[in-house]
């Protein structure tokens, strides 16, 4: 019992050490009439992998694309409540969602690389931030590549088609993409769902590379996929927050019925 | 178990309908090779009574009521300086109505009326457009029967059919290609700039083709803005004044009860006018598919 809070409490100090890169407060978001998020209360925390899961439906790929406003992008959407990135609220009238997005990366659930060569799928993001050096977008190139571990898969090959890649490649080449753009926190919307088993450890095994510079939040209908690789995971529900705590805990001691309905598979 | 299949039965009708599946297809057949026959027939007759008028006399001469002294290059300067307004002027317009509606406005009920209006517009007869085109262009600005006025004129024609077309070309492109570009905070218009107008591009190129073939075979707006037919001078400018070959065709045919030989150049000059339509095509298909691309 002892040993149990003990690993309580060094939680509780590392829990005011790490700082949070957004804290969302009484979030409610509405896709016309329906009400998608309900009262929202969610901090994320640096440098972490935190994932959200949830059945279909549930919100939590909602809850994502707030994250970087993209969720506007559905004309019908209004919000109340704020989100504070880096202590900003994103949800202000003012606030200029294109600085937002090339500090949040996001990668999506289907590899979507623009039909353009591998090369100019990665610079595409420091050029419109205007980077015209041809030296400096070498490096950043070569960089992204090399941080999503397929630099050496296709540095002979630069200049193809993106399309020419493998699903698992495209992915990554995704992935590579949202680094360029020298993020702080990346966004994963179900980034392994498309993509065969092997694809898949391959993205995972980044991901945990990936947390030691960045902050990565991803929404997975892979419960597995939760356990393995996040370090908090939040358990979504019609819209709502149901539970949310360090990894280990939401999946060994869940506190609310319904998380534990949901993971050992009674429902979703 | 019952069955509701009964093989007889089906056996029996079974022949029936093979017999109207081969029926029908010769009936298409037939509706097809009737559109091809008559054009065949039609251009057998142009070629062998225009070909030979064709010679470089015929194409580089001044008009001349005299049929052997008549020669067409006003039309064909006329025409080309058409397109050379046509084809700016309906490309920035219609392009740029398309991408106002397809990507920036926002949906409504004005937005309805517009988006119905512009469909409805390229039903409306041409001659209105001439209508339209001498009040306003020609009379209103004082233009006068000019390039311009006959080109803005055959703009309004067209652009119904550029701005449909390039709409269904940038609303053929995926989304997740935009959503890729707007997540690593690129603004819309350097989205559509680098991403969803090239894709959309063969589209908007194909839509421009068919504009453009209407817009050079056209002849009732130009009559009404007053084009003449019997023209000497060659225009050089966009003030200048001009007539174009679908006009010369006409007057020539109209003509061909007084001078028999004004058929056959009418005849010749339909083939100049095939031949520039398969050569502004034939440009506008090597672009587009120059840029096709697969995603």
């Amino acid at each position: 019992m002892k040993f149990v809070t003990d690993i309580k409490n060094t939680r509780q100090e590392e829990k005011q050490q790490t700082t949070k890169v957004y804290e969302t407060k009484d979030l409610n978001l509405w896709y016309g009439n329906t009400h998608a998020l309900k009262n929202v209360n969610f901090p994320i925390y640096e440098q972490e992998v935190t994932a959200i899961i949830g059945p279909s439906g549930c919100g939590k790929s909602t809850f994502l694309k707030t994250l970087n406003r993209m969720v506007e992008l559905v004309p019908s959407v209004h919000t109340s409540g704020t989100i504070e990135y880096r202590g900003e609220n994103i949800l202000a009238p003012d606030f200029m969602v294109e600085d937002l997005r090339t500090k949040v990366g996001m990668v999506f659930q289907k590899p979507n690389p623009f039909p353009k060569s591998i090369y100019d799928n990665i610079a595409y993001g420091p050029r419109i931030h205007g980077i015209k050096d041809r030296k400096i977008l070498d490096e950043i190139v070569e960089t992204s590549l090399r941080g999503a571990a397929i630099w050496n898969e296709v540095k002979d090959r630069l200049k193809e088609n993106a399309y020419g890649m493998s699903g698992g490649q495209q992915q990554r080449l995704c992935i590579a993409r949202a680094l360029a753009i020298e993020p702080d926190v990346i966004l994963m919307d179900e980034p392994t769902s498309a993509l065969d088993p092997k694809s898949t450890l391959k993205v995972e095994e980044l991901i945990q590379e990936l947390k030691k510079d960045f902050s990565i939040v991803i929404v997975t209908h892979n419960m597995q996929q939760a356990a393995r690789i996040s370090d908090r995971t939040a358990f979504m529900l019609n819209g709502e927050l149901i539970e949310y705590d360090y990894t280990d805990d939401i999946f060994q001691h869940p506190k609310d019925e319904r998380t534990e309905d949901y993971i050992t598979g009674r429902f979703g | 178990m019952t069955t509701h299949i009964q093989s007889e039965k089906v056996r029996n009708r079974m022949k029936r309908r093979v017999a109207l599946n081969k029926g029908l297809s010769g009936v298409f057949l037939l509706a097809t090779m009737f559109g091809v026959f008559v054009l065949a027939v039609l251009f057998y007759q142009i070629l062998t009574e225009g070909m030979p008028y064709i010679n470089l006399d015929f194409l580089t001469g001044k008009l001349s009521t005299m049929p052997e002294r008549a020669g067409i290059m006003g039309a064909i300067l006329g025409t080309l300086w058409l397109m050379a307004v046509v084809i700016p002027v309906t490309i920035v317009l219609g392009v740029g109505t398309a991408i106002y509606n397809e990507l920036y406005a926002k949906e409504g009920k004005l937005q309805n009326i517009i988006q119905t209006n512009i469909s409805n517009l390229s039903g409306v007869p041409s001659i209105v457009y001439g209508i339209l085109g001498m009040t306003i262009f020609a009379s209103l600005l004082k233009l006068g029967s000019v390039v311009l006025a006959g080109g803005l004129t055959m703009s309004l024609l067209v652009l119904p059919i550029v701005i449909v077309s390039s709409q269904e070309a940038l609303r053929a492109v995926p989304s997740y290609l935009s959503e890729a570009s707007i997540g690593l905070g690129a603004t819309k218009w350097q989205t559509i700039k680098n991403i969803i107008l090239p894709a959309a591009l063969p589209g908007i190129l194909t839509g421009a083709i068919l504009a453009l073939s209407r817009a050079i075979g056209e002849t009732a707006p130009l009559v009404v803005l007053g084009i003449p037919a019997l023209l000497l001078p060659f225009p050089g400018g966009l003030f200048d004044r001009f007539t174009v070959l679908p006009m010369q065709i006409y007057y020539w045919t109209l003509d061909a009860s007084l001078v028999a030989e004004y058929q056959f150049l009418a005849s010749a000059t339909i083939i100049v006018l095939l031949a520039m339509l398969f050569i502004l095509n034939g440009t506008a298909i090597v672009i587009r598919n120059k840029f096709q691309r697969r995603y």
